[in-house]
């Protein structure tokens, strides 16, 4: 297949899987579980390029995972309240009914558009302060790793609010369409699956383009990007923006999907578990996160199931060896596979000047 | 160039999302017939000489400390009932599933129980957070859960049976006891998260209407490991006694803290409702010896039925393994089940939910029996006194079985906690 | 004025358990810009060992001392199988060591898991260390005055060796200028494994220590690592000293939130605070000024 084809085709054989064969070829409870699987895939095209491409290392991806999570939640239960009711976990530990920043949220458009903005914005403003002060490579990491532990201590001490350590769940509907019902949960799945693959041709284009090459180039040399006149602030700032953009559609559709939201899915143990998907199916590809936390997902579910404690040495051992001895992962091998002549490709997206040779 | 091209192929699944999306709209909320009512007929299936029972814990992850223990107690229930000739003739065959530590791990297995292994029930949970989550996957199916941990109440769904305490059967007896000791000053510390918070709204409350001081009232993170602070708070204070409704490894470091400044229980005890046998251990006994505890069960429960459950258990599992309270509601719990489906003739969920009532139970706690309304079993609080040998020793007894009252209902004083 | 001396002997005190489990990433963070997540489970490996040590030797008031060297080797040892196996080939990739090393910690943690059982162990305070001791009426516990007395100790024992001795000096040497380092005929091989043996060796004293003041369970480690990264973070890159300041000034600021407010918003404030100090100073309090780009 020529290289032209190459990525037009894996789309549409992605769309096929997923709109055609899983829903045909999976029992209703499957095709859940896929479902939660493809919104690990949303959030890993964010952090492949954040990370992959942009040398960003978001230990913090479940801050807006949890912030879409939650907005979404919120609506839900607000939804399911009916009009100027109270939810039904509030009622039974507060009587002060609905609190003011909840009110928003009783509207559709409100609530789609905080999904879409608000985890951007305070990317937004989280990344230009760290960046532009040139925080950045460990330090980065490590603040944004205690953004997540953060954001889940505030999520746990606050139960009116936010439901504490239970989290929200019990959700009847969505948007109108009762949340049981196997047709309309099949069109979640579709949704997923739909953003997923938009969302990865976002990604695409941006990889391709030259802003793409710049952020390698910020990735790779930061200081000389500075020298040619440009700011990599801005640019790191924006991938990073893309990346918790994706983790917030995410987490908005992990709720219907899932039924559920607690601080156990963003603090600092799920943030890093988004990360692990991403190395293994190698981080700086357009389809290898995707792979790699989908695969991760499913044999989570599957092995544990088999080997509670030798899930957790299988998993530490992949991260481990994935990491230390294919840091391309496992997409590098089939990378290697099939193109030979230009083994460092994905590493270095910018070709060199040839030379002459 | 493939931009333009893939743009295509990108726009066109676009539209073709779309199109689903809105071609494939399924029943709405309000429509009879949506909203979960419809559940998907059951698929268990009881023709043979089996019948498939789920257990559900945590094996893996922070919660798998506790949670291996009732999942032990679990099993030794289910071998003791095969043993005696099984549930109805049939011989019980467990789908064990890991739990991860993790709610939304606990939602899905709990699905995958019930529609794909087509069990007749399912046993365990542990966390609140995970009960919570489960609980939609249970009424929409309508299947059937017994959740065997105390909790803090205010709760209850015809597919769930709460085989542990809810708050009116070990929270208020503790205060009870407490009042009798003549304490008329308390000091409240707690884990930042629902249980604590819960229950020390119940606290105030009682100890509003019965004139007890509230000293003050502490939170700290789940996991948190320096309580210098809290503990000078505590000291300073200077309460009757202190409620503790920490959680976790937090109380290694708390009680460490407390003998440290050299506060004893002599001097303020701290009357703890996490702490069971399993916990002692780690804690270290020198540094909570004396200290209260309420709970439902203890070890050292002085009847043949217990002692039969404590030889068996640790002829099953080892002569140095402890029982404490949730482990002992999980086995009851089965031994409960057990009596439900016999009383109904049949394991139809409603056939059991309609026998449900009334059903009592030799339980190594002593008898307890299920309420047919709120599907929480009656059970007597003990309150226990840590010894010097690790274990529990009854100090208190609430005398009888106290009627699960999950919202309070018949507490006067509480009718301002929940509206 | 009680609460006064009261909270700053807690907030000294809290920096200083801070102090004892940041040190060594000081040094292997700090001077090696290796990301050891594992560094937690390294304490969680020396708390073990004094649990083991005890058992063997009894519940003598000894056996406490005695398990500080063991659980230092301990650690060590960890330290160095860990940089041997796979830290080794990964110097030039900083970012990557740390999730490297949070597999490691994964597996660790389940082998303790394994090896202990889940349910936390208990190792008692030795007589000589329990209860309050009065001072001007005021009692503090000398377990807490026992691991602020450890933790400047180790720190001076850490300082002098790095100013004083020929170790000293290499590592500095190392640190500041690889490439020069190596041409002057310093083994920079043999450098990296001895630094990362004496930081992993700090984590496991600093087990030790913490055994006296929480539980002792596999998932021990984690309720430190991010603190006391922060802490590293906070008082720069490549000077031990701004990891001493940022500890207690970190220590006296949690107990102090935490003491107006709660724990919960006391922690979240602090990192508030840090996040807003490092727009004033972003390479943290004390920095070593090096002349490359990256």
């Amino acid at each position: 297949m020529s290289r032209r084809w190459a990525v037009p085709a894996a789309f549409a054989g992605t769309a096929l899987l997923l709109f055609v064969v899983a829903p045909l070829a999976l029992s209703p409870f499957r095709l859940d579980q896929l479902g939660r699987y493809l919104c690990f895939a949303i959030v890993a095209v964010g952090i492949g390029l954040a990370w992959g491409r942009g040398g960003m290392l978001t230990l913090g991806q479940g801050v807006f995972f949890g912030m879409g999570a939650y907005l979404m939640a919120m609506h839900l239960k607000l939804a399911d309240a009916g009009p100027g009711g109270t939810p039904d976990f509030m009622a039974l530990i507060s009587s002060d009914g609905v609190p003011w920043w909840w009110e928003p949220f009783r509207s559709e458009v409100v609530t789609l558009l905080a999904i879409l903005l608000l985890p951007a914005a305070v990317a937004a403003v989280l990344g230009l302060a760290t960046f532009r002060r040139r925080v950045r490579g460990a330090y980065f990491a490590i603040l944004s790793q205690a953004l997540a532990a953060a954001f889940a201590i505030l999520l746990i001490g606050n139960p009116t609010g936010t439901g504490g350590s239970t989290g929200l769940s019990g959700f009847r509907g969505f948007f109108g369409f009762a949340l049981a019902d196997p047709a309309n949960r099949l069109v979640l799945f579709f949704t997923a699956a739909g953003v997923l693959l938009v969302l990865l041709a976002l990604a695409r284009q941006l990889m391709v383009s030259r802003y793409g090459e710049l952020l390698v180039a910020c990735r790779d040399a930061e200081e000389r990007v500075r020298f040619l006149g440009y700011d990599p602030a801005t640019v790191k700032t924006a991938a990073f923006v893309v990346a918790a953009f994706t983790a917030g559609i995410a987490g908005a559709l992990f709720v219907p999907i899932v039924g559920i939201v607690s601080p156990n899915d963003v603090g600092i143990v799920p943030s890093i578990g988004m990360l692990i998907g991403v190395a293994i199916g190698g981080r700086t590809t357009l389809f290898g996160p995707v792979l790699g936390a989908i695969a991760v997902a499913w044999a989570g579910s599957t092995l544990s199931e088999q080997f509670p404690s030798g899930w957790t040495y299988a998993q530490g051992l992949l991260f481990m060896l994935v990491i230390a001895f294919l840091p391309g992962g496992l997409a590098s091998l089939a990378w290697r596979r099939t193109r030979p002549a230009r083994p460092a490709a994905a590493a270095q997206p910018v070709p060199a000047p040839s030379g002459g040779s | 160039m493939t931009v333009s091209r893939s743009r295509r192929a990108i726009r066109a699944a676009a539209l073709l999302t779309v199109g689903l999306v809105l071609s494939a709209c399924g029943a709405r909320v309000d429509t009879p017939g949506g909203g979960g009512a419809a559940a998907a007929p059951s698929c268990v299936d009881t023709s043979g000489s089996e019948v498939k029972v789920g257990f559900l814990n945590s094996r893996s992850g922070t919660m798998a400390i506790s949670e291996n223990t009732v999942f032990d107690a679990l099993s030794l229930a289910a071998e003791q009932i095969n043993a005696a000739g099984g549930v109805l003739g049939k011989q019980l065959s467990i789908v064990a599933e890991d739990g991860s530590s993790e709610p939304t791990i606990f939602a899905e297995k709990a699905q995958k129980l019930i529609r794909s292994d087509c069990v007749a029930a399912v046993f365990g949970g542990w966390t609140s957070s995970s009960r919570k989550a489960m609980l939609p996957v249970f009424e929409s199916n309508n299947s059937l859960l017994f959740y065997p941990v105390q909790y803090e109440g205010l709760e209850s769904s015809k597919n769930i049976f709460y085989t542990g305490a809810t708050t009116n059967q070990q929270i208020i007896p503790a205060l009870d006891y407490l009042k009798e000791q003549g304490v008329t000053s308390l000091f409240l510390v707690g884990s930042d998260y629902v249980f604590p918070q819960t229950a020390n709204k119940i606290i105030k409350a009682y100890a509003a209407a019965n004139g007890i001081e509230i000293r003050g009232e502490e939170y700290a993170p789940l996991g948190h490991t320096d309580f210098a602070t809290i503990v000078a708070k505590v000291r300073d204070a200077g309460a009757g006694a202190v409620f503790n409704t920490l959680n976790g490894d937090s109380n290694v470091a708390f009680f460490k803290e407390y003998k440290n400044l050299g506060l004893t229980p002599d001097a303020m005890p701290v009357l703890s409702v996490s702490i069971a046998e399993e916990e002692v251990g780690g804690i270290g006994v020198d540094n909570i010896v004396g200290q209260p505890v309420a709970w439902n069960y203890y070890q050292t429960i002085d009847t043949p039925t217990n002692q039969q459950f404590v030889e068996a258990f640790k002829a099953a599992y080892g002569a140095n393994r402890v029982t404490s309270d949730p482990m002992e509601a999980a086995y009851t719990s089965l031994f409960l089940w057990k009596g439900m489906v016999e009383k109904a003739g049949s394991f139809d969920v409603a056939a059991v939910q309609a026998a449900a009532g009334g059903v009592s139970h030799d339980a190594p706690e002593g008898t307890v029996t299920v309420n047919g309304e709120n599907h929480h079993i009656a059970k007597t609080a003990l309150i226990g006194k840590i010894g010097a040998d690790g274990l529990i020793h009854t100090e208190w007894t609430s005398g009888a079985p106290i009627e699960p009252d999950p919202y309070l209902a018949t507490y006067p004083w509480a009718s301002g906690l929940a509206s | 004025m009680d609460t006064l001396v009261t909270q700053v002997f807690n907030g000294l005190s809290g920096g200083s358990i801070l102090l004892l489990a940041a040190l060594g990433l000081a040094l292997t963070f700090g001077q090696m810009g290796v990301i050891n997540m594992a560094h937690g489970e390294f304490i969680m490996a020396g708390a073990y060992t004094a649990y083991v040590t005890q058992n063997l030797l009894g519940a003598a008031g000894l056996s406490l001392l005695v398990s500080l060297p063991i659980a230092f080797a301990v650690g060590g040892v960890l330290g160095v199988v860990l940089e041997a196996l796979l830290l080794r080939r990964m110097y030039h990739r900083p970012l990557d060591t740390l999730l490297v090393t949070w597999g490691v910690s994964l597996v660790l943690q389940q082998l303790a898991r394994d090896v202990f059982g889940t349910a936390g162990v208990d190792v008692p305070a030795p007589e000589w260390l329990s209860g309050p001791v009065e001072v001007l009426g005021f009692s503090f516990p000398r377990t807490r005055l026992f691991i602020l007395l450890l933790a400047v100790a180790a720190f001076l024992a850490l300082a002098a060796a790095l100013r004083y001795t020929a170790l000293g000096r290499r590592i500095r040497a190392t640190v500041q200028n690889r490439p020069l380092a190596e041409t002057s005929g310093i083994s920079t091989r043999a450098t990296d494994r001895l630094t990362f043996f004496i930081g992993s060796g700090l984590a496991g004293v600093a087990g030790v220590a913490l055994t006296l003041m929480g539980s002792i369970s596999p998932n021990l480690g984690t309720s430190y690592i991010v603190d006391a990264f922060l802490v590293v973070v906070v008082g720069g890159i490549g000077q031990i000293k701004g990891a001493v300041i940022a500890a207690f000034l970190l220590g006296v600021a949690q107990s102090w939130i935490e003491y107006s407010t709660t724990a919960s918003i006391a922690k979240v404030l602090v990192f508030a605070l840090i996040v807003a100090f490092l727009q004033v100073r972003p390479q943290g309090i004390f920095t070593v000024r090096t002349r490359s780009l990256a």
